[in-house]
């Protein structure tokens, strides 16, 4: 591999601002032919603005894009294809109500006198689907397959369709192990193939599975290019999630605290995540540390009972609770403020009274209405309590900053005196001063007694507030920090700690 | 093979047969040539408008205008047959060509402004009655010589029944749309529309030129429905086929073709409208029910194939999932 070779795909200097934001910052992927490049980086590093540059969907601001030796600038996504770059999504991009071989044909089909020939396509998809290691009857419609032979389907479309440089953007983020696979054998054959591929993706694992070089996003600009032969994960992670961390250790932090409120035990859903157990105690804060992607959030959403696990149990106070449906948590006094504030938390056209209301009055059900002066009385209390600034508690809550949005999400489910509160990503996306306040209130409710578990990418803050964490990766629990080992770098040992994985052999 | 998209299109195939066998056994005459000839020259024009709304249908839309269209074309060619000495041959390609390009226009209105069809083709549905009334408050006859050669011709088939020149223009249509929908890339593309609109144009479908073509055929077969409705009746009238966009709605969703769009054939919605037909040909032949029993027969029926539809959906999506296993949107 040490053999110069001119890249298949260079993009230099690229550039890409919104309206008060620089997306990229002069970026630079080199793309080799019958190479795998990882593109690495947290949420918001720019990986993405970076692949809709390539493909068409976004114009760049500035730099070049060169493709076999020529400058190209597609202004769509077909185009992109027509020059030879085709994308992968992670949501299967191919029409439901379609065969299997209508998908992959598509706009390209074979016809004679403006008629499909079906028979000639059908035998012609089944040739190529067996190239990329499929013996699938493609006249079957596209559903009768799993998620993952849907998305080689889709691979063997962009590749039959472009077939230069394939960008796979975390094309194996709803499938599980045996299936991820399926997916990295045609990856492999492609790669023999000599095209250039991209893969985006949250797992550190796949990426040493599969890559053999990564580019490394921050902030949107590339803070390092890596042959992943030559390097440790930890040294990615580090390059991911930054240095800037000062290992503060934390007096304050208490031990135990006081009796075990909820238990998990083994729970998970198939594809989402993996068998999780962990133990809450009242007075303490239980840290969820892992890569975006790493199972996180899915587990917050099942504990919470967005979506019914399928495995598991969870015991509050030793009795077994059924948490089908987020009202169950709630009936439980469970409390979950979402990662995605705008669209699982705020109600954004409601007034910042009723946003705070909203969970208190869910639980009592609409049969008995919270009394008007009862309203005015908590939401003036939490509006002092966390300090909201609002200019009045009647204006529509859009119009309040990041986090004042993320406290009055904080009352509104405080306001419902949860036994536990569940945070995910509290800290995301709000400025210094309420990030500060944020902290500080959660020191004050563990305090107060009340168990937290909260998920979170700010290593810095996981090691200041928490009494424990769990640490997940590839949507499994692979590890647990107590005490004085929560140091960020012992964290971002765990993220990175490599399983011996023996690659299983491609169902053909 | 038999699949689970092909299900309801059994359904439909074996209710034709059940009511048939039904009404033969209580009225053996309904086996005869003549009833089977009429079922198909009474329903001739909304077998047309049908067609035109299975395109609609299966690419997620819905065309309401259909019913106005017909009116239109029927007051347009007396009123131009009346008032001037234009060739009846002519007067029909013009009548196809406003019909075409009124659909074209609205498909250009719902693919470029961004609206929903219910509402584009809404307007259109007033337009066109309005446009109707325009030209005639009044029920106009024709009296044309062509009219009078069309309508003389018919095969006769054996047991007297007489196969007329306007039913087999639907048969033509069904046969046309069937190999259009199912075996060109247009129709490909209709049923990409129908499958996901966003997916279609990841997938490079040309989404203007499909939605406007939709409409354009909607509005086309609404014209040659109204030129086999004028064919029919020997008038045109500006307060004529009242509802018939629903008649069609109703015998494309009764022939399996999924509301929300994506799934269905053209064959299903000819089946759809011969058991629509069939349940009009049973109240005649009884004579002591009224009429309105079709109405209420067709809504069951409606009602069933919802559920139908409903229950296919819902156990293909749960299917789906087992096998994927895939995770919600976290």
């Amino acid at each position: 591999m040490s053999v110069p070779i001119r890249p298949l795909l260079h993009a230099r200097g690229i550039s890409k601002f919104f309206p008060g934001a620089v997306a990229l910052d002069a970026v630079e992927l080199k793309l080799n032919p019958g190479e795998v490049h990882a593109l690495l980086g947290e949420n918001g590093a720019g990986k993405s603005t970076l692949i809709k540059c390539l493909t068409g969907a976004y114009r760049r601001d500035g730099g070049t894009v060169t493709l076999d030796g020529q400058d190209v600038s597609p202004a769509s996504t077909n185009e992109a294809q027509a020059l030879g770059i085709g994308t992968v999504y992670q949501e299967v991009n191919l029409l439901p109500n379609l065969t299997v071989a209508e998908n992959l044909f598509l706009g390209r089909q074979m016809t004679r006198f403006g008629l499909v020939r079906r028979r000639a396509m059908n035998a012609r998809a089944r040739a190529v689907l067996e190239d990329y290691g499929l013996s699938i009857d493609p006249a079957e419609p596209l559903t009768s397959y799993s998620v993952a032979v849907q998305q080689v389907v889709a691979i063997a479309r962009a590749v039959e369709m472009s077939g230069k440089v394939l960008i796979l953007d975390e094309p194996t983020a709803s499938l599980d192990r045996d299936e991820v696979q399926l997916v990295f054998g045609v990856i492999r054959r492609l790669k023999a193939r000599g095209l250039a591929i991209v893969f985006v993706t949250h797992f550190l694992d796949q990426v040493f599975e599969i890559c053999d070089r990564a580019t490394i996003l921050r902030n949107g600009r590339v803070v390092g290019e890596r042959l992943l032969e030559a390097v440790r994960p930890d040294d990615i992670v580090t390059l991911m999630l930054g240095r800037q961390l000062e290992a503060r250790v934390q007096a304050r932090r208490s031990g135990p605290g006081g009796e075990v409120l909820v238990e998990l035990e083994g729970l998970g859903r198939r594809g989402m995540l993996e068998p999780v157990s962990l133990s809450i105690r009242a007075g303490e804060v239980v840290g969820l540390a892992g890569l975006l992607g790493s199972g996180r959030t899915e587990l917050a959403t099942l504990l919470f009972g967005a979506v019914a696990a399928d495995s598991g149990t969870v015991r509050k106070r030793g009795r077994a609770l059924r948490l089908a449906r987020p009202r169950d948590a709630i009936a439980a006094r469970f409390a979950l403020c979402p990662e995605d504030r705008k669209t699982h938390g705020i109600v954004a056209d409601l007034s910042v009274r009723d946003n705070i209301l909203l969970a208190l009055q869910a639980r009592q059900g609409w049969m008995r209405p919270v009394p008007r002066a009862r309203v005015n009385e908590i939401a003036e209390h939490y509006r002092r309590a966390l300090d909201i600034r609002a200019a009045s508690l009647d204006m529509p809550i859009r119009l309040l900053s990041g986090g004042n949005q993320q406290k009055a999400l904080l009352a509104r489910w405080l306001a419902t005196r949860p036994d536990l509160l569940i945070l995910d990503e509290p800290t995301r996306g709000i400025d210094v001063g309420a990030h500060a306040e944020i902290i500080a209130l959660i020191e004050r409710l563990r305090e107060e007694g009340m168990a937290l578990l909260i998920a979170s990418s700010e290593l810095e803050e996981l090691v200041a507030y928490s009494s424990r964490v769990v640490v997940l990766r590839d949507r499994r629990q692979v590890g647990a920090l107590e005490g004085s080992r929560i140091t960020p770098d012992n964290i971002i040992g765990a993220i990175a700690a490599q399983t011996p994985q023996t690659p299983q052999e491609v169902p053909a | 093979m038999i699949r689970a998209t092909h299900l309801p299109l059994l359904v439909t195939l074996l209710t034709f047969v059940l009511a048939y066998a039904l009404c033969a056994a209580q009225y053996p005459a309904m086996l005869s040539s003549r009833v089977i000839a009429n079922l198909l020259t009474d329903n001739a024009f909304l077998g047309i408008v049908a067609v035109g709304m299975t395109f609609v249908i299966l690419s997620g839309g819905i065309d309401l205008s259909v019913g106005s269209v017909i009116a239109f074309t029927g007051v347009f060619l007396a009123v131009v047959l009346r008032d001037s000495a234009m060739p009846p041959l002519l007067a029909f390609a013009l009548a196809l060509l406003i019909a075409t390009a009124f659909g074209a226009a609205m498909g250009a209105i719902i693919h470029y402004l961004e609206m929903p069809p219910f509402i584009v083709t809404l307007a259109g549905m007033f337009l066109a009655r309005g446009a109707a009334y325009v030209l005639s408050t009044e029920s106009v006859p024709i009296d044309n010589a062509l009219y009078d050669t069309l309508q003389a011709l018919y095969i006769r088939a054996p047991g007297g029944g007489r196969f007329r020149l306007i039913g087999g223009i639907m048969l033509a249509v069904f046969l046309a749309g069937a190999l259009v929908l199912h075996r060109t890339r247009l129709g490909q593309n209709v049923y990409a529309l129908g499958g996901g609109v966003a997916t279609a144009r990841l997938m490079g479908v040309p989404l203007a030129r499909t939605t406007i073509a939709i409409y354009a055929i909607s509005g086309g077969l609404a014209g040659l429905a109204g030129i086999v409705f004028s064919l029919y009746t020997s008038a045109g009238y500006s307060l004529a086929t009242v509802g018939v966009e629903l008649d069609a709605i109703a015998a494309v969703v009764i022939g399996g073709t999924l509301l929300s769009g994506g799934y269905g054939y053209v064959a299903g919605t000819f089946f759809g409208i011969l058991i629509m037909g069939l349940i009009q040909t049973y109240i005649v032949f009884d004579g002591t029910l009224s009429s309105w029993w079709t109405k209420i027969v067709i809504g069951a029926l409606l009602f069933a194939f919802i559920l139908l539809q409903k229950g296919l959906t819902w156990a293909t999506t749960s299917r789906r999932k087992v096998l994927s296993g895939s995770a919600a949107p976290s």
